[in-house]
């Protein structure tokens, strides 16, 4: 397997779903969509939409029934999740407990966690990047939400695949560290060129970063545009549904 | 809120202070006769002495040692493979040991390792010369694995499946190999409990009796427990006796101070697990490896089950049944069960009341002596196990009655005893879950007393009280312990007539009784896993 290396090598990669059918219990699933390399795409929609299986099927811990995933242009489609050019931040359990800050960044680098000096700098300039210097060895109790969800995008980092998967990663944090996180990934971003594709419940978080909104319900993308564009005031009424009372939010 | 004074610590102090009467007595028993010099005591810790000893030690650790070698990679497999065929049925039949008294078990075994089992029948079709003997160490061993293999099993299992999914879900993305999660995923998790899970497999292993006392092989193969049930029942030698129960006595309070310190496995409890969802794909050698170890666990597990039921089956049921004596010991094992269940259930809920109680009374102030001592209470009967109460007390009993007749009396409350353990993790979650929903609106409408118990309190401890009965007569029914140091021609239950056929070479009498007896405490613990299951559902429930 080509596993990226060097720092420009997760420039990041485009990604296309080309009609994925998936059931998801009753419900038949069809996923249509491309997103352009180095871009963000914001996925809204209610919940049980769908939106955290197509992460899954991008990260590959669920398996197409039908169609084509391409990432970066390779076919993905039965590639299993350590093959595939992509790394996930979840809402929780993203750390081992057990293991510390440095540790849990290091496995990003080596799975057997058998670092070596050229490892352990990536993973300290790493964790000085999402700024947690001088927390290397604290174990994930001893952090605060936002910060254990630094450590998982430090580890995003060193793992240096082109591609950022983000399921409501942020979502149990308050308003405030939420912004914070996404100011964040959007700095991160600006530097690795990397794609980003997050889940959100917060159609705001969307608009705090120059993304591309897919909107989806029943399991199927029903809109999507410039986030800037589909939330402004001549939102289609589909949304308007969904976006409902926030609109003052808004 | 009113004045009046609730009688629920009294209960507690009377329940407490018969649990006390009944440890005490036996205590203060060996204690006398320990002084009165009627004893060699531990100045003749002879070689006689030393060798039961080291036995029981050395034939439990090796039990825990086998079994806990086995249940890791078993349990690895079988957390691996979520979806390995009959994966459902195989940990149901893991669970079946726990429901089984040990003497059917001991038959189920002897049917198969046995000197006519399946083993000696296979090797005399393959022409080889060897006649399996599993009287000694060997049967011993193979018993307590029988037993423990599946608990330890499902013990690290229930562990391993409390690794959250996104773990897995991590591993597979960061590219993890077998030895890689085995180190950094599994055996974190493993370990925190594997030496809670020794020390009870340990402990369970030296306070075992009915399987020693049928698949040891003489003096050479004889642990403490099954020594004073022969110094006291067959040579009546009672300074034996009180040496040995003394040393037994000393043995478990070591080995629960060692325990103590390194801590309890997780609790179980009695559902099935649901298999947690791996993203990995195990190379073919792995996957036939784990496949290996799973169809051994299945069929070491297995076999003895269908070997009691097959040569039970093949038993005269109809005639046993129209006989006189087992429909005695039927009964009166129906009866004393029950009559054991109930009075367990009574002191612990007792103890459950009382506790919750003074919790709720005291607010933030630190526990009193009072309410710890309910709490320790409830566990007396590791602290001083079965047969050193029926010994003390057969011992104490001997100058004023004949030991004899106090057998209903004795199987009871030692029973009960033993319940009460489980009985309490039984009843004191919904008690106390129940008494945080209802205190405070209860006080409101002044809702009390007898009141407050037949409206508020019983609907919801009902359930839980019928788990914790069904469980506790299971226990009950296929207990030997007290029944073979007390039990006597007028007195006959299941497993002691069971015991009698055995050893008057009528196998097939014992075969088909064997499978009365199992069918029996299945069913009941059938009864108590339905309602367990149920429990949980309409608690987690209530509460989501």
């Amino acid at each position: 397997m080509a596993k990226p290396s060097g720092p420009h090598a997760s420039d990041g990669a485009s990604i296309r779903l080309d009609a994925v059918g998936f059931d998801f219990g009753d419900m038949a699933m069809h996923f249509d969509l491309a997103i352009a390399p180095s871009s963000i795409a914001a996925i809204i929609g209610p919940s049980g939409s769908g939106k955290s299986t197509l992460l899954n099927l991008i990260a590959g811990f669920e398996t197409a029934k039908s169609g084509r995933i391409l990432i970066g242009g390779q076919d993905v489609t039965h590639a299993p999740p350590a093959r595939r050019p992509v790394s996930m931040v979840f809402q929780d359990n993203n750390l081992f407990a057990h293991l510390d800050v440095a540790a849990n960044v290091g496995l990003g680098r080596k799975p057997d966690l058998k670092l070596n000096n050229a490892d352990r700098t990536a993973v300290s300039e790493a964790i000085r990047k999402v700024g947690l210097a001088g927390k290397e060895v604290r174990k994930p109790e001893a952090l605060s939400g936002g910060e254990r969800q630094r450590v998982a995008i430090a580890r995003a980092l060193v793992r240096n695949r082109p591609v950022l998967l983000l399921d409501e990663a942020f979502a149990s944090l308050g308003p405030a560290l939420r912004h914070e996180m996404l100011d964040l990934v959007g700095n991160l971003q600006e530097d690795t060129r990397m794609t980003i594709v997050m889940v959100t419940h917060h159609p705001e978080d969307a608009l705090r970063l120059p993304s591309t909104l897919f909107y989806l319900e029943h399991g199927k993308i029903v809109a999507s545009g410039p986030a800037k564009e589909l939330l402004s005031d001549k939102r289609p009424s589909l949304l308007r549904k969904y976006l409902g009372v926030k609109d003052s939010d808004l | 809120m009113t004045a009046d004074r609730s009688l629920k610590p009294l209960a507690g102090a009377s329940a407490l202070a018969l649990l006390a009467i009944l440890a005490g007595g036996a205590l203060l028993s060996l204690a006398i006769e320990a002084m009165g010099g009627r004893t060699e005591g531990f100045a003749t810790f002879d070689s006689y002495l030393w060798r039961i000893a080291r036995f029981t030690l050395v034939q439990a650790l090796l039990s825990m040692l086998l079994s806990v070698a086995l249940a890791v990679p078993l349990a690895r497999a079988l957390h691996a493979h979520p979806a390995f065929p009959g994966r459902a049925m195989i940990l149901r039949l893991f669970a079946l040991p726990l429901a089984l008294p040990a003497l059917v078990a001991v038959l189920g075994i002897t049917s198969i390792y046995g000197r006519n089992g399946l083993l000696a029948a296979t090797f005399r079709a393959l022409g080889l010369d060897a006649i399996p003997d599993i009287y000694g160490l060997t049967g011993i061993l193979i018993a307590h694995v029988f037993f423990n293999l599946p608990l330890a099993t499902r013990l690290i299992l229930s562990g391993l499946d409390s690794i959250p999914e996104d773990y897995w879900k991590l591993a597979s993305q960061l590219g993890m190999n077998g030895w890689a999660r085995f180190r950094l995923i599994e055996w974190p998790v493993i370990g925190r409990n594997l030496s809670g899970i020794a020390g009870l497999i340990f402990m369970l292993c030296i306070t075992s009796f009915t399987i020693v006392l049928t698949l040891g092989g003489g003096p050479r193969a004889t642990t403490l427990e099954v020594a004073i049930y022969q110094a006291l029942h067959f040579d009546f030698d009672i300074a034996r006796a009180v040496s040995l129960t003394l040393l037994q006595l000393c043995l478990t309070i070591a080995v629960l101070a060692v325990l103590g310190l390194s801590g309890r496995p997780a609790e179980e409890g009695f559902s099935l697990h649901t298999a947690t969802r791996r993203f990995d794909r195990p190379p073919l050698g792995a996957k036939l490896l784990d496949g290996g170890l799973i169809l051994f666990g299945l069929v070491f597990v297995g076999l003895p089950i269908a070997g009691t039921v097959v040569s039970g089956l093949a038993a005269d049921l109809l005639r046993l049944l129209s006989e006189r004596p087992v429909w005695q010991a039927i009964l009166t094992s129906l009866i004393l069960g029950a009559s054991a269940a109930a009075l367990s259930l009574i002191i612990s809920l007792a103890l459950v009341m009382a506790r919750e109680y003074l919790a709720n009374e005291r607010r933030d102030a630190p526990p009193t002596l009072f309410e710890r001592a309910l709490d320790l209470g409830a566990s007396l009967i590791m602290v001083v196990p079965p047969i050193v109460i029926g010994a003390g007390w057969f011992i104490l009993s001997r100058h004023f009655v004949d030991p004899f007749s106090l057998a209903p009396i004795m199987v009871v409350s030692v029973n009960a005893a033993m319940a009460i353990p489980f009985a309490f993790r039984i009843l004191r979650p919904s008690w106390d879950t129940a008494a945080s929903r209802h205190n405070r609106l209860c006080a409101q409408l002044g809702i009390a007393g007898w009141n407050r118990l037949r409206l508020i309190d019983w609907p919801a401890l009902a359930r839980p009280l019928g788990v914790a009965f069904a469980f506790a007569m299971a226990l009950s029914l296929g207990d030997l312990g007290t029944i073979a140091l007390f039990g006597n021609n007028s007195i006959q239950t299941l497993p002691f007539l069971l015991l009698q056929r055995m050893g008057s070479y009528r196998t097939e009498d014992a075969a088909g009784l064997a499978l009365i007896l199992g069918f029996l405490c299945l069913l009941l613990m059938i009864i108590a896993d339905r309602g367990a299951s149920r429990l949980a559902r309409t608690e987690s429930g209530n509460n989501g």
